[in-house]
């Protein structure tokens, strides 16, 4: 294409374009689920169970609906005699709504008490009794599966009675046992087991919802924390039997999902209900507390990793086999065909021949779960895994931790790439992110630091994590939530005076889709981003999709955006072809505008082209300027990156300071550079928690050890380091502008970073693993162990 | 449960209401008054979501009763914007992108306000214990960092700061 003049600046792809949602946020203006107040509204809260494993013998409400304000209590027994006792999760696993005669852990919904304000609800939960007699606990998943362990899901009567989930084996079994036999013999094999913890995704704001029911048009309204609204008007269609287009479901602004609110948690369906019963407006609230003990964890996998490798490090197979503790029902958001979700994307970035994964999962008296936090579908706790097991390979072989990912990287030109667990990788050139961040860390020279300090005794360790990332689920064939196919949506509409409407599927909880798909747009149509306003969360208004998370918007709603983009361009031509009296194939486009080819000057603008689609529409034509795309991705993208950590322990009290973080990400073509380092920014804060703080610990009696921010330490400003970002650049070959998406690489990439420059910190005395959350007291013990604590 | 009357001035004008004595501060904000810019993030006065000033000091609402402030002077977030101007923090918030999702940003500002009044000229480090009291989930504060610094620059010195380079929203 000729382009010969300069069109308007519009601010399209790579600009740090200013965030258009701001304006709100920044003045208290947002509009929370906790903002909404509705006249008659009612509040509710839940009575929930102190124990982790116990039979209801009685609930005794009479007390609580004496209580001031008390307007209506509803019991497990009340939603039996309505069939809605339980609920299907989003892997096939059925939940209890209410517990009707047992529960299953500490902390699960009882009963639900609505009332006149929010301290009526408490007072009244407060008052009803529960006669439970506990039963035998199980928190272990390594002793679930024990044939005198306690069954916890005697209402899976379909099935053998056992406390496991399921088995799940990808992989080539024989030919990666026959590499394995082959490196015993004439390389090497390594082993390590590793528990990667439970942890919270915990948004600031914790999830709640208004449910407001019109009895005289029948009409079910639920402003809800929703991560994927158009799922849930589905799910709550068909567990209720309301008919669907009498269900709006709105996610309002959310404030963080990370996960949290892909699911349907009971406090919901029991709004709904009460809505329903009272006849008033229901707005239910989650304290802290019930957020962090019984919404949405994540993780819970114990791996056992190897593997085979020839003398010099050259790997071979990979062979992992996982335990994964799902709690009392198993309410993972995983696509149906895989019930480990990405798990084996686990060779990650090297060029491994063979590999086998095997999964049980299992039932505890835990919450139920787990979900992916900032995370596709467990690529979190494959990353971790192979990039802890090549630190390990490259002690073994005496090589240093950068050298042995050097040696066995997928090669630029072998993408795309077909992994041995059977991944089709668009794109990747691993070699030029590592040596970047290699380069801009000064690699070489903190390595000699290392040594000297050695020498005197001090403690600093260099992690690299190398990993790859696999998002943007789609394609619709291989990827679903409950059934429905995960592709997603853009509708656009153009105004006569040029002005555009942009409603998408996918939902934003801080992502900044007002502004990036607005961009999309801008450089799709040459309209400023200004001129853009971008819609969502409503599902009266918005095309059906998916939903945002798994960093599945820029991968597939984006796409979605620049499609339909493009189809208004299509328009656009046709009609500028009939007001300049030209044919189609004599127009050049440039931002913003169509011209005459040798006539630069006779042109029309988008501007003018969509008040003639409106004013002056040829006759052949329907008149209008609006398009709508439903994209279903041929692929998943692949984004990648290195990260380099630097850390110093504090031989007395076992303390890990980070001193240099720097992360180069590869997340293909950037639509805004301002917003895309802010998600690394977070992300890697968010991979920083589990490495060094977070964990959701339970005791023997099933009690949460981390039900506040007093126990579950999120990092403040105190521990978070000052992120260092880079970039390369490699677009995804399939993605219509190239992007892959970014906001889950950082929180997968970063803890095995942290981990392995803490373990480097202690390579020389022997030490190969410790696990995540590396607290201070586990560093202390080693050091004490060692010889090393100076207190 | 005891009913009290209390006169509180917010954001410079005077309010005055019936509280339950055992009434959160801020929920007589929220619910009572409908100043939603002060939000709920936890319940141990840990996330400081619910930070405001009261009489100049930054206290987490979620820790005070509405009682307690009766006679009191606070400023909440909706009270920053001055005659349409919008205040430097509000400013630097938006130009260094240090907000995502928007929840904790009220009371991140209100609390590097009380900071900024105390100490106007602060330090990197000085600006990180100054809002340890604030979680943020989503942006990893560097640049929260750098706008609490862009806001400090501009009420030391109004006419040195650049407006925002890049795009509009505001």
């Amino acid at each position: 294409m000729t382009t010969t003049s300069a069109g308007p600046h519009v601010h399209g792809l790579g600009e740090p374009y200013k965030r258009k949602e701001d304006a709100r946020f920044i003045r208290g203006k947002g509009n929370y689920v906790d903002d909404i107040q509705l006249p008659g509204m009612l509040y509710a809260d839940i009575v929930r169970s102190p124990y982790a494993h116990a039979l209801i013998k009685g609930i005794d409400i009479s007390k609580a609906l004496q209580v001031p304000g008390v307007v209506a209590i509803i019991t497990g027994k009340d939603l039996e005699a309505a069939g809605l006792a339980w609920m299907p999760t989003l892997s096939g696993d059925t939940e209890a709504v209410l517990a009707v005669d047992r529960v299953l852990y500490q902390m699960q919904e009882v009963a639900f008490v609505v009332a006149e304000s929010r301290y009526a609800a408490a007072d009244g939960a407060a008052a009803v009794e529960v006669d439970y007699e506990p039963l035998p606990v199980v928190v272990d998943p390594r002793k679930a599966l024990a044939p005198d362990a306690p069954l916890l899901r005697p209402d899976k009567k379909d099935r053998q009675p056992t406390n496991q989930i399921y088995h799940w084996e990808t992989g080539d079994r024989a030919a990666t046992d026959a590499a394995f036999a082959e490196a015993e013999q004439n390389g090497v094999v390594v082993r390590q087991d590793m528990y990667v913890p439970r942890i919270h995704p915990a948004p600031i704001e914790t999830c709640g919802c208004v449910a407001d029911y019109n009895a005289a048009t029948g009409k079910l309204t639920v402003w809800m924390t929703s991560q994927a609204p158009h799922a849930h008007r589905t799910l709550f269609a068909i567990v209720s039997g309301l008919p669907e287009h009498r269900i709006r479901v709105i996610s309002p602004d959310v404030g963080g999902g990370f996960g949290n609110k892909v699911p349907i948690y009971p406090g919901y369906v029991c709004a709904v209900v009460a809505a329903l019963k009272t006849g008033r407006p229901v707005k239910w609230i989650e304290d802290r507390t019930e957020n962090l003990t019984s919404t949405g964890f994540a993780r819970d996998y114990h791996i056992h990793a190897e593997i085979a490798a020839d003398k010099e490090g050259t790997v071979k197979a990979l062979r992992v086999y996982t335990l994964a503790d799902h709690g009392a029902f198993d309410a993972a958001a995983q696509p149906t065909k895989f019930p480990a979700g990405l798990f084996h994307i686990c060779t990650g970035s090297y060029d491994f021949k063979h590999a086998h994964v095997a999964v049980d999962a299992v039932h505890t008296n835990k919450a139920p779960g787990g979900i992916a936090y900032r995370c596709s579908f467990r690529v979190t706790e494959a990353s971790y895994l192979i990039e802890r097991m090549m630190d390990t390979l490259a002690r073994e072989v005496g090589k240093d931790p950068a050298e042995i990912r050097l040696q066995n990287f997928i090669k630029p030109e072998a993408f795309p790439y077909r992994s041995a667990l059977g991944w089709t990788y668009d794109s990747g050139n691993y070699e030029r992110a590592l040596r970047l961040a290699m380069e801009k860390i000064g690699y070489e020279e903190l390595r000699r630091e290392q040594a000297e300090k050695r020498a005197r005794g001090e403690l600093m360790g260099i992690g690299i994590s190398s990993f790859t990332e696999i998002v943007g689920a789609g394609p619709g064939k291989h990827f679903d939530i409950a059934g429905i196919q995960m592709f997603d949506s853009c509708e656009i509409r153009v105004h006569p005076t040029g002005k555009v409407l942009a409603r998408i599927g996918v939902q934003t909880q801080g992502q900044g889709h007002e502004t990036t798909f607005a961009q999309i747009i801008a450089a799709e149509l040459g309209i400023s981003p200004d001129d853009v306003d971008v819609e969502h969360g409503d599902t009266d208004t918005a095309p059906y999709g998916l939903g945002t998370y798994a960093s599945r918007s820029t991968p597939v709603g984006g796409a979605a955006t620049a499609v339909a983009a493009r189809k208004i361009r299509d328009k656009a031509r046709k009609i500028a072809a009939y007001l300049l009296e030209v044919g189609e194939e004599d127009l050049e486009w440039e931002p913003g505008r169509f011209y005459v080819r040798g006539s630069p000057s006779k042109g029309k603008t988008i501007q003018e082209i969509a008040f003639a689609a409106y004013t002056n529409c040829p006759p052949y034509l329907e008149p209008g300027l609006e398009a709508v795309n439903y994209y279903d991705p041929p692929n998943l993208t692949y984004p990648f990156g290195s990260y380099i950590c630097v850390v110093d322990i504090d031989r007395g009290t076992g303390e890990v300071h980070i001193r240099r973080f720097l992360a180069v990400d590869d997340c293909g073509t950037v639509i805004n550079p301002m917003i895309v380092e802010g998600q690394i920014h977070g992300g890697l804060t968010q991979g920083l928690a589990p490495a060094l703080y977070e964990q959701l610990a339970y005791d023997e009696d099933g009690n949460v050890l981390g039900s506040n921010f007093q126990d579950y330490l999120i990092p403040t400003a105190m521990e978070t380091p000052r992120w260092e970002t880079a970039r390369t650049v490699t677009p995804s070959p399939h993605h219509p502008i190239g992007a892959k998406g970014v906001g889950e690489s950082p929180t997968v990439g970063a803890p095995q970073a942290i981990a392995n420059a803490v373990v480097d910190a202690l390579a020389h005395v022997g030490v190969r693993h410790i696990d995540i959350p590396i607290t201070p007291w586990k560093v202390w013990a080693i050091l004490k162990e060692k010889g090393l604590a100076t207190a | 449960m005891s009913i009290h009357h209390i006169r509180v001035t917010i954001n410079g004008k005077l309010y005055e209401g019936d509280v339950e004595a055992r009434t959160l501060l801020v929920h007589w904000l929220r619910d009572g008054l409908r100043l939603t810019g002060t939000h709920i993030g936890c319940d141990t006065s840990s996330c400081g979501a619910c930070t405001i000033l009261v009489d100049g000091k930054a206290v987490k609402s979620c820790t005070m009763l509405a009682v307690q402030a009766d006679g009191r002077e606070l400023l909440t977030v909706e009270g920053l914007e001055q005659n349409g101007k919008l205040h430097p923090l509000q400013e630097g918030f938006h130009v260094e992108h240090a907000l995502q999702c928007g929840y904790c940003t009220p009371g991140m500002m209100m609390a590097a306000l009380a900071l900024l009044k105390r100490n106007p000229d602060p330090s990197e480090q000085e600006i990180r214990e100054g809002i340890s009291g604030n979680l943020c989930r989503c942006t990893g504060y560097v640049n929260i960092v750098k706008a609490i610094q862009y806001a400090a620059q501009k009420l030391r010195e109004p006419e040195q700061v650049p407006a925002g380079s890049g795009g509009g929203g505001e």
